[in-house]
């Protein structure tokens, strides 16, 4: 790791002002940037430590509407007990990433602004229609991702929050990578207000993107027998050691018909 | 350079560390606390882990000035003098260790585990705990029981056994 200077934020404003010090990153649970920074992928002059500011933490429940911080950490929100009876998929998902002590560092804002294509949050909040609250302005999921590693966030806009309405039955299914337990493939599946929606994580080219095609046999039979026979394109799904395209497209499916099964359970 | 201080092991200390220097480091080579491994130095495979504020993380993953001002559990600090803390006399006694690199690691995951299950555990729930944690010697079983086998003896002498403050 190259030699860098630490920063720990005494609030949102502590911190919007500190990242505009030399070439800083912000750091939350440090569970990528830091393994980034040991092979020197990622060199910052700065790191300004967001995980202790008290008004980033926490689950909010109320009603529909649920609220969580960004430093708020898979394990905190795996284990909240509002948040597994409002919408128990969101709570499985968190339950999945990487390992115990991972997911008591790894925070959900940093796992989005990294929008890492592999990550399993991506997948629930594009499903879920969510929003991401950052410091300056509110961004809708559809417009936040925006490919590999890129999000709509500007030069030191910081994410505070994400907020979203539970979905009548929703369900993730996960194919895991056994060795780095990101997702190989990883479908969130909800059915709310405004219909069926269907977002695949691990698989795309570009990211994180919605299933149209599943979407669409969903629309008509919320039942898993919907999904079969649809053929997902393998076109603009990645290949790499770990699966082909063809093979990650019919994952989708395979992992959509579970998910499926698992919200109308 | 900052200074980082810490309650480890129930003693405050505190010394002056390069910003870029890793908790387990600073634990290993300023304080000589070297029951903590590092062994693939890429997050994977939990020789390194140690409780933060109660919680298990891995100390390679984490510098030295982010866990300023927290409370450190090492292996070092489980046992309570001459008398092993259950989940080492577990791992002594059902085997659960060949060369002994990952049972720090081992043993603080298991501890945590442990505490974050108060009712109880079962053999698909250890094997799942253990994700993070890597053992080249005993593929897991002895780990397994002697795991098992502690949280069956803490759940029966509460308080008896010593966890992170």
């Amino acid at each position: 790791m190259y030699a860098v200077n630490y920063h720990r934020a005494a609030s949102v404003a502590d911190a919007a002002k500190l990242i505009k010090t030399g070439d800083a990153k912000l750091l939350s649970g440090g569970m990528t940037l830091i393994p980034a920074m040991k092979t020197r992928l990622a060199a910052p002059s700065d790191l300004v430590d967001l995980s202790r500011i008290t008004e980033l933490q926490g689950v909010k429940v109320s009603g529909k509407t649920v609220t969580i911080g960004a430093a708020t950490t898979h394990h905190a929100v795996a284990n909240d007990e509002k948040l597994k009876k409002a919408c128990p998929a969101f709570s499985h998902l968190a339950s999945l990433i990487g390992d115990p002590a991972v997911r008591h560092k790894g925070t959900i804002g940093g796992s989005i602004a990294n929008n890492d294509p592999a990550a399993d949050y991506p997948a629930a909040l594009l499903a879920l229609g969510a929003t991401i609250v950052t410091n300056k302005r509110e961004i809708a999921a559809d417009k936040f991702f925006k490919g590999l590693f890129e999000t709509s966030l500007k030069d030191g806009e910081i994410v505070t929050a994400v907020t979203f309405t539970a979905p009548a039955k929703a369900a993730y299914e996960k194919f895991r990578n056994p060795a780095s337990r990101y997702a190989i493939v990883g479908v969130f599946v909800a059915k709310g207000k405004d219909g069926v929606s269907v977002a695949v994580t691990g698989a795309g080219d570009d990211g994180v993107f919605r299933s149209k095609e599943i979407e669409a046999a969903l629309a008509k039979n919320f039942a898993a027998s919907a999904v079969d026979g649809v053929k997902v394109p393998a076109k603009n799904l990645m290949t790499d050691l770990h699966a082909s395209a063809d093979y990650r497209a019919n994952l989708i499916a395979v992992m959509a018909k579970r998910a499926v099964a698992a919200a109308n359970a | 350079m900052s200074d980082v201080s810490l309650m480890v092991n129930g003693k405050r200390v505190s010394g002056a560390a390069e910003d870029r220097t890793l908790l387990v480091h600073f634990l290993r080579e300023n304080l000589g606390l070297t029951g903590t491994h590092v062994g693939c130095d890429t997050s994977q495979c939990g020789a390194c882990v140690v409780h933060v504020d109660g919680k298990a993380v891995k100390s390679c993953t984490m510098l030295a000035v982010q866990a300023s001002g927290s409370t450190v559990l090492t292996i070092e600090g489980l046992a309570n003098g001459a008398d092993l803390h259950p989940v080492q006399a577990a791992f002594k006694e059902h085997h659960g260790l060949q060369c002994g690199f990952c049972t720090p690691g081992m043993i603080m995951t298991a501890t945590d585990m442990i505490s974050r299950h108060p009712e109880g555990l079962d053999e698909a729930t250890v094997r799942a705990e253990l994700d993070g944690n890597i053992c080249r010697c005993t593929g897991y079983h002895n780990i397994v029981k002697a795991i098992l086998a502690a949280s069956k003896t803490m759940k029966g002498s509460k308080g008896k056994a010593k966890q992170a403050a």
